[in-house]
């Protein structure tokens, strides 16, 4: 199922029956099912397999599932994405990808596979890491390779490597990656995702960093371990004076187009129809969260 | 013939008044006249009971063939003094005895060579797990194990369905009087609750210890005047294993989520006021549940009355932090709880008796406003199953796990709805130790059932955003990621009796085929 929510990102080895068999119940808004660092290069046709058969048997819901296939230029990248396509994977996530040629490729193969497999033509999303200088110099023309191009995310454990950067607490290292990807999403017209926090027991840590990216712009943050789920969420989910405000605003902007005023005064500030967009954005974080029962998201 | 619950229970065994269940309060105003102990009068004065071992004891006691003897089991994992004891009477070449324990586990492993060469032919537990599990699965003991829970073993000692002839009973400390207590001694294991019917209704009394304080050690439990005989032994225990460290709370988001839910479930529930009484299980979504709470206590500014039960760290630490007026203690699971109910005042040691028997004049499990526990299996009936594995073997036990549930205003079942590849809730549990219409709620990672005969909870719940679900939706569920396991298949032979708390015969245990 495909969702315009997407806080969560959860990682999962596509291996490993017990953790495949219904992740939806941890709460993550997507799914990951890997197939690339978590299996182990012995294991890679048994995983797919496995992966086939989880996405053919199970139902997870509302929960959107992606697979994260082998780099597209290994021998393992095309059965990867027809075993995922086959299967019915909501999306593709493409890893190490630095140039539009990655994206290109992978579009290819997915719509041979969903001819093939007699799925919809196009249903299938892209989303790609960027986890490179080149990859991340090149976010732009990579987000608006393709028409299925859902999001692109940062994968800062081998951008860190590949930049020579150090890891801080703060993410310093990652501040002009953070930026440049989020832009670069935004301008494509797609979502951007932030890379994950491996030190899982940092509550606190977690909390900043995803304040840190949300304030950035961008839509969600992968997760490795289904604990920091709720934090995540919590962060993105509106106070109960953002939701209010949010109403006001597009319940107000609405009369307005009707009495053709396009600036006015909600709740003491100045607001136009340029603010409708994030109001609406919050009203849905809050329907996706349950705090918010109405119909304006 | 068939119990009301449609369990088939052989005809042969419903002998000696034994009946078949018919309903989880079906004996309210049962009378009877309790059994009573043949006591030899200690008139003389000063005479110490110590005796010089084990074996002196068991001779002097005159125990022989065919006797009933008894054990606790608050020494859990950790207990030397079964084995030694049964060690002993196997030397002494006594034949079939009738084993009456409050529980059996892995420190009593040494029986099974006794069971296959006839000197234990009859055993009453509530426990029964690992190599003893097996033995008794596999049909070893001469006649069916009886499996009862832990207010139905005081029940059957009273009532005189069990005449204990030798009750053995460990104790942390004692004085040469008999005075016995599970604290002030070199291996404390802070209560006795499980051995005051042993010592009042036997007809000879052995307190086997390692610390023998001098008189009167007291407080005591266990009294001087229930006492035969007293044996000092070198050490009544591994320490390690009768009392574990402070357990580590979970970490598993699964068990977290339960817990959380569980605790939204009690917090929603109209018991949830000012005074409430509790009582929750040692198993990591149960013990969870105590953490959820404060919040919802601290938001409604109210305070639990009692806490009762097998008493863990956290259920202390809230006591310590005042969000528990007292705690009730039958049983103390780690070294925290251990020290608590030495040192705390308001934290007290009861009786099973005053816990958990139904045939008494009113045990605090009838008091009970919620309790949480575990399972094994839940049925689309709401039976519960925590004595036999699915597998067909015998891996559990029910404990109180029946009495509190028939006792609580609101029992609440916390269960993954999958382990590994078996589910939790099916359509029919292997076989049922907690009938249905004494169970409320169900909480699993996949959503919360509540009883439909329940509507009163389910009208509380379904103002609040947990995701309930039908019970049978939660075992549809679980079919379509385990698929329908093959019937197991048993053999005709009984090898154990599940033993509702109130006498009755709510399921039997078969042989199963292994195949």
């Amino acid at each position: 199922m495909k969702r315009d929510i997407r806080r969560t990102m959860m990682f999962l080895n596509a291996q490993k029956a017990s953790l495949v068999k219904d992740p939806y119940v941890y709460g993550a808004d997507c799914v990951i099912l890997d197939l690339e660092d978590a299996v182990s290069a012995s294991e890679k046709d048994s995983a797919r397999i496995h992966l086939y058969h989880t996405l053919k048997s199970r139902d997870y819901g509302d929960t959107e599932v992606w697979v994260r296939v082998n780099d597209v230029y290994s021998d393992l990248f095309v059965e990867d994405v027809r075993a995922a396509v086959a299967g019915g994977a909501d999306g593709i996530r493409i890893p190490m990808t630095e140039t539009r040629d990655h994206v290109i490729k992978t579009e290819a193969e997915i719509e041979k596979a969903e001819k093939d497999f007699g799925r919809e033509v196009g249903s299938t999303m892209i989303m790609a890491a960027l986890e490179s200088p080149l990859g991340v110099l090149n976010a732009y023309e990579i987000a608006s390779a393709s028409k299925r191009m859902m999001g692109i995310a940062l994968s800062a454990g081998d951008f860190r490597r590949t930049m020579h950067a150090q890891t801080t607490a703060t993410g310093e290292e990652l501040f002009t990656a953070r930026g440049m990807i989020a832009m670069a999403a935004r301008a494509a017209g797609i979502m951007c995702f932030d890379t994950v926090y491996t030190d899982l027991d940092n509550i606190e840590g977690l909390r900043r960093e995803t304040e840190l990216i949300k304030n950035l712009g961008y839509d969600g943050k992968s997760v490795v371990n289904p604990r920091q789920i709720e934090i995540i969420h919590d962060v993105f989910t509106p106070s109960e004076k953002d939701i209010r405000e949010a109403e006001h605003i597009v319940l107000a902007v609405e009369e307005s187009k009707k009495k053709g005023i396009g600036v006015m005064v909600v709740d003491g500030k100045m607001v136009d129809i340029a603010h409708v967009e994030g109001a609406r954005r919050n009203l849905k974080l809050a329907k996706v969260a349950g705090k918010y029962k109405g119909d304006l998201a | 013939m068939k119990n009301s619950l449609n369990r088939e229970i052989p005809d042969e065994l419903l002998k000696d008044g034994i009946e078949v269940f018919q309903g989880a309060y079906a004996r309210e105003n049962y009378e009877y006249k309790k059994d009573a102990p043949t006591v030899k009068a200690n008139v003389a004065s000063g005479d110490s009971k110590l005796v010089d071992s084990i074996k002196a004891a068991i001779e002097q006691a005159g125990l022989k063939d065919g006797m009933t003897i008894s054990f606790h089991h608050h020494l859990r994992n950790g207990d030397y003094v079964c084995a030694k004891v049964m060690d002993v009477i196997h030397e002494m070449g006594i034949k079939d005895l009738f084993v009456c324990a409050s529980s059996l586990g892995k420190a009593h492993a040494n029986m099974v060579p006794m069971i296959e060469d006839g000197t234990v032919t009859g055993i009453s537990t509530s426990g029964v797990r690992d190599e003893i599990g097996e033995a008794l699965s596999m049909g070893k003991l001469k006649h069916p194990a009886w499996i009862r829970t832990h207010g139905g073993r005081v029940r059957a000692i009273e009532t005189g369905q069990v005449h204990i002839d030798v009750a053995f009973i460990a104790a942390s400390s004692s004085d040469v009087l008999g005075n016995a207590s599970g604290k002030n001694g070199r291996h404390d294991c802070g209560v006795l609750s499980y051995a005051d019917v042993d010592a009042k209704y036997a007809d000879k009394v052995v307190v086997i210890t390692d610390t023998i304080n001098p008189v009167p050690n007291f407080p005591a439990p266990i009294q001087a005047v229930d006492v035969d005989y007293v044996v000092k032994i070198d050490q009544i225990g591994d320490p390690a294993k009768i009392a574990s460290g402070a357990l580590r709370l979970t970490k598993d988001v699964r068990e977290l989520k339960m817990a959380e839910n569980c605790a939204k479930v009690v917090a929603n529930t109209p018991w949830f006021k000012e005074g409430f009484s509790f009582q929750t299980g040692a198993g990591g979504a149960s013990l969870a549940v105590t953490q959820f709470l404060k919040p919802y206590m601290d938001e409604r500014d109210i305070r639990m009355g009692w806490g009762m039960g097998g008493i863990t760290e956290p259920m202390v630490q809230m006591f310590r932090e005042g969000y528990i007026d007292k705690l009730i203690n039958d049983q103390a699971f780690d070294i925290p709880s251990v020290e608590s109910v030495y040192n705390d005042s308001n934290h007290f040691e009861i009786s099973c008796s005053q816990y958990a028997n139904p045939m008494n004049k009113g045990a605090f499990v009838n008091y009970l406003d919620y309790v949480i526990l575990g399972a094994l299996e839940v049925d689309t009936d709401f039976n519960v199953n925590v004595v036999q594995g699915s597998d067909g073997m015998i891996q559990g036990a029910p404990g109180g796990h029946p009495d509190t549930a028939a006792g609580a205003k609101c029992t609440i079942i916390v269960a993954p709805l999958i382990r590994s590849r078996l589910s939790t809730v099916r359509r029919q549990v292997t076989s049922v130790t907690t009938p249905g219409e004494t169970v409320d709620v169900v909480v699993t990672d996949y959503g919360v059932a509540v009883n439909p005969a329940r509507k009163d909870i389910l009208e509380a719940l379904e103002q609040t955003d947990l995701p309930l679900i039908s019970i049978e939706e939660l075992a549809d569920i679980a079919e379509s990621i385990t698929g329908t396991p093959a019937p197991l298949e048993f053999e005709d032979k009984v090898v154990a009796l599940i033993e509702y708390r109130d006498g009755t015969i709510i399921d039997v245990i078969k042989k199963p085929i292994l195949k």
